[in-house]
């Protein structure tokens, strides 16, 4: 409960700092989306033992984190949350995969160590380069982009009224679950038909809810259309940014970086 | 201009589940006028107020709109003329942004990008909200999602605004602002409300409704000095007729 | 359980994308083509419904835990196959931008996971025949619960295939299919009850509503023999991902193929999990470990593996150039981060 309206209190957070006005909020959110396609194909690209390989594109998320003015702890707060599923996913590697693959003097690691933090790393990246998005370019914005790259219109649409609804049901929501909450004392679980009459309520008021919208937009004239007018320009500054974030990312993916850094150093000290 | 009419007569309305709504309603309203609807909860103003926006067909009866009569036929033209705001801005403004809100109607009536863009800022400078454009619409204070509903309605250019319980929810002061901003309007105006002060600050004429009929239909100040007739009707003499004892000295006595 | 980037390789997520994306465009087009606007506002609002449904915990029976609704049950019964289809993507894409659910290459194969089959198989095959024409508690509740089970357990199916293809998790088939199916079996019946119990409030309170959705036309039919076509689409474009997959490391379907058909196990029952592990381990390995005993730092490692090259190399010179680079390009990461931030505070 507590988590899901702290969850809430995110959306409202992530919209507040979309409607910064930075020159990664300024680039045409079409621009954004596809970088961001881009970056996360390069991460999960990447063969299942690959580490030091992916670390250059944190340095690209931190630049564009500073750049669009998101605060990291913010983002890693987000990754904190969420990383338990990560763990879950990834631990079994270490269990199954004993297979040796690196060694640091004494110390010899195995594939599956290797493969669970890549996992780790992996999760990291992708998670936060979403985050990014959203978070420099608001979820309407990439919604009417999405719908300019070849998303359904009526999809978006759905997307647009679920997003817009959100914060309507989940305070309705709230409000009944305190009220329950309120009479029930000390008994903190939700036996199942308490359960299903608070949300079967809450459903039949969204249903209500759902003829109330259908007739109000009836009202103005909807015949089955939802018209946005919403004008996008890609300038040259836009593909500019495209081309150079394009090249460095598959130049990242294509050379190891930290590798030749490594060997660059390691030589000259030896 | 005298055709900007509201006509209902005998206007007769039974919900599937057997429950008679509506039972012979007959009134006339002319253009310009300003009318309050009234009656206590469940006396059937909202079963009223869907009639006039071509939401219900009549079943018995007929309801005239302008030169219009209510059919199935009619009803995209009627809901030209007729602006309906709806009891909760919510179920109003269910685009991303304000903006997108207010250029929906126009958008649907197939109006060139321009004429829209002239429209949406007309609207929201006529409610005083143009500073809120961009603004998703739950980020809105009560008092300001109203107003934005107001937008859209205006937005299509109507003859007439049928409001449903426009103050309610509101703090004093948004109240305030929403009558004075009604005020202004020269719209035929239709109002169903409990809120009888706002009444008399914007409504000549009002009808009583008891269930499903129309208990009485005139000047405003007669019928709130009528304690009887609104007894009968749930109703209670505004707080500003009901000569307050404290202001009016007469506490002592 | 929702898949996630990290978990997949670019040619499973891709495949399941565009699965996903071409779902959602017939379903867009039925829906667009189905003239009933009442939808559009009652999908949008639905969709907000399950969060906020969500957010609400119930204990589940006999456990002391505590569970919640999942949903795509709910929305197939009330806004049949397409519409709900829509909407339950909707959901899944507002998690994965904002909750960090799975993320965006995960939300093709999650999509696919917990929207084809409530909708196009439990609705269609399982709820539709049992409770949609005339339905009665009885009905709804078996009706609702199987579909709720069958799909839940072909989710997981999902989850699972989806990640062994990927081969980014070392989990091997059966052992994880022997984990998500029985705790997915659990998820379905709880799902079930739940999805019961609030289709049987809403039908008491307002039967009407439930005889809407059943009876629409064009969203309610869904004939047997375009979901067959849909599952060979579906089969076919499978197969092809897997044989990309394939291509690229052979062992690894070689592997789950071995796993499948349980031979290994008819060839060697006695030796049991350890040496089930061990083949494993021969099999998934593709740096067996002698590569890394020989020692001989400058050679390559011998094997036969097209994408060796672009491999680590096992030799310890490699690893800790890597070591080194990695960790410098960590604190550039973090002094560049720091850097924005002292500047964040003096603006």
């Amino acid at each position: 409960m507590a988590k899901i309206e702290s969850a809430f209190f995110d959306l409202s957070y992530l919209d507040a700092l979309a409607r910064r006005n930075t020159c990664i909020h300024r680039l045409d959110p079409r621009i954004k989306v596809i970088a961001t396609a881009v970056f996360v194909i390069c991460v999960v690209s990447f063969h299942k033992y690959a580490i030091s390989a992916m670390l250059p594109f944190a340095l690209v998320l931190v630049l564009v984190m500073g750049l669009a003015e998101v605060p990291a702890s913010y983002v890693a707060r987000k990754l904190l949350i969420v990383s338990p599923f990560a763990v879950m996913v990834g631990i079994f590697n270490p269990l199954l995969d004993h297979q040796p693959l690196m060694q640091l003097g004494p110390i010899v690691i195995s594939g599956g160590w290797i493969s669970f933090f890549s996992i780790l790393l992996r999760f990291s990246l992708t998670v936060s380069a979403v985050l990014l998005l959203i978070a420099s370019t608001g979820f309407n914005a990439v919604c009417m982009a999405m719908v300019k790259l070849g998303m359904p219109r009526i999809f978006a649409v759905q997307l647009l009224m679920l997003y817009r609804y959100i914060f309507v049901l989940v305070d309705e929501g709230i409000r009944i679950h305190q009220a329950r909450a309120l009479r029930s004392f000390q008994k903190r679980g939700l036996s199942m038909k308490t359960f299903s009459h608070l949300v079967g309520q809450l459903l039949l008021r969204t249903l209500d809810r759902a003829q109330r919208i259908h007739l109000a937009m009836l009202c103005r004239g909807f015949d089955g259309t939802i018209r946005i007018q919403r004008v996008f320009t890609i300038t040259k500054g836009d593909l500019f940014f495209l081309a150079n974030c394009c090249t460095v990312l598959f130049l990242l993916r294509y050379f190891d970086l930290p590798l030749y850094i490594g060997r660059l150093l390691t030589r000259l000290l030896s | 201009m005298s055709h900007h009419i509201v006509e209902v007569t005998d206007l007769t309305h039974t919900y599937p589940d057997g429950t008679m709504a509506v039972r012979g309603i007959s009134f006339r309203i002319h253009h310009g006028e300003s009318v309050a609807v009234v009656g206590a909860n469940g006396a059937g103003k909202s079963t009223l107020l869907l009639h006039l926006n071509g939401y219900l067909t009549p079943q018995h009866g007929s309801v005239r709109i302008g030169d219009f009569p209510l059919t199935k036929a009619t009803v995209q033209d009627i809901r030209k003329t007729v602006g309906m705001i709806f009891q909760d801005p919510d179920d109003q403004l269910f685009m991303p942004t304000v903006y997108d809100d207010v250029a929906f109607g126009p958008l649907n009536l197939g109006l060139p990008p321009e004429e829209v863009e002239i429209r949406v800022q007309d609207a929201l400078v006529r409610t005083a909200v143009a500073h809120l454009r961009e603004r998703p619409p739950y980020k809105l204070s009560g008092g300001e999602k109203r107003a934005v509903a107001i937008a859209t309605v205006l937005a299509m250019t109507p003859d007439i605004l049928v409001m449903d319980e426009p103050s309610s929810n509101l703090d004093p002061r948004a109240r305030r602002t929403l009558i004075e901003l009604l005020a202004g309007f020269h719209h035929t105006k239709i109002i169903a409300t409990h809120d009888l002060d706002m009444v008399l600050d914007l409504c000549e004429r009002t009808i009583v409704i008891h269930e499903g009929t129309i208990m009485a239909d005139g000047p405003t100040l007669d019928i709130f000095n009528d304690m009887e007739l609104l007894a009968r009707s749930h109703l209670e003499k505004p707080f500003r007729l009901q000569g307050c004892p404290i202001c009016s000295g007469e506490l002592s006595r | 359980m929702h898949m996630a980037d990290a978990l997949l390789s670019p040619a499973v997520g891709g495949t399941m994308w565009v699965a996903t994306a071409g779902t959602i465009a017939h379903c867009a087009k039925k829906v667009q083509r189905d003239l009933d606007d009442r939808k559009i506002p009652l999908m949008g609002v639905l969709g907000a419904f399950i969060f906020a449904a969500q957010m609400i915990n119930f204990t589940i029976p006999a456990t002391g835990s505590s569970g919640h609704l999942g949903g795509g049950m709910i929305l197939a019964i009330l806004l049949g196959p397409y519409a709900a289809f829509l909407t339950i993507a909707s959901v899944l894409t507002v998690q994965a931008l904002f909750f960090a659910d799975g993320g965006l290459l995960a939300l093709g194969c999650n999509i696919f996971n917990l929207g084809i089959f409530p909708c196009f198989i439990s609705y269609p095959l399982i709820y539709k025949p049992i409770a949609g024409r005339r339905p009665s508690p009885t009905k709804i509740a078996i009706g609702a619960t199987l579909g709720a089970v069958v799909a839940l357990q072909l989710g997981a199916l999902g989850v699972v295939v989806e990640t062994v293809t990927s081969g980014i998790s070392s989990l091997p088939l059966k052992p994880f299919l022997s984990v998500m199916l029985p705790i997915h079996l659990a998820i379905g019946l709880v799902e079930g009850l739940v999805t019961t119990a609030v289709v049987s409030f809403v039908w008491k309170a307002r039967p009407e509503i439930l005889e809407l959705t059943a009876a629409a036309k064009p969203l309610g039919a869904l004939n047997l023999r375009n979901v067959l076509a849909g599952l060979m689409v579906a089969a076919v474009v499978t197969g092809g991902a897997l044989s990309w997959f394939a291509s690229s490391s052979p062992d690894g379907l070689e592997w789950s193929m071995f796993k499948v058909t349980g031979s290994e196990e008819l060839d060697a029952p006695e030796e049991g999990v350890h040496h089930t592990l061990a083949t494993l381990q021969e099999k998934t390995a593709f740096l067996p470990d002698y590569g890394f005993k020989q020692s001989s730092p400058t050679e390559s490692i011998e094997n036969s593996e097209p994408e060796t090259s672009s491999w680590p190399m096992i030799d310890s010179g490699t690893s800790t150039s890597g070591l080194v680079g990695g960790i410098l390009t960590l604190m550039m990461a973090a002094a560049l981060g720091l850097l924005f931030k002292r500047r964040a505070h003096t603006v």
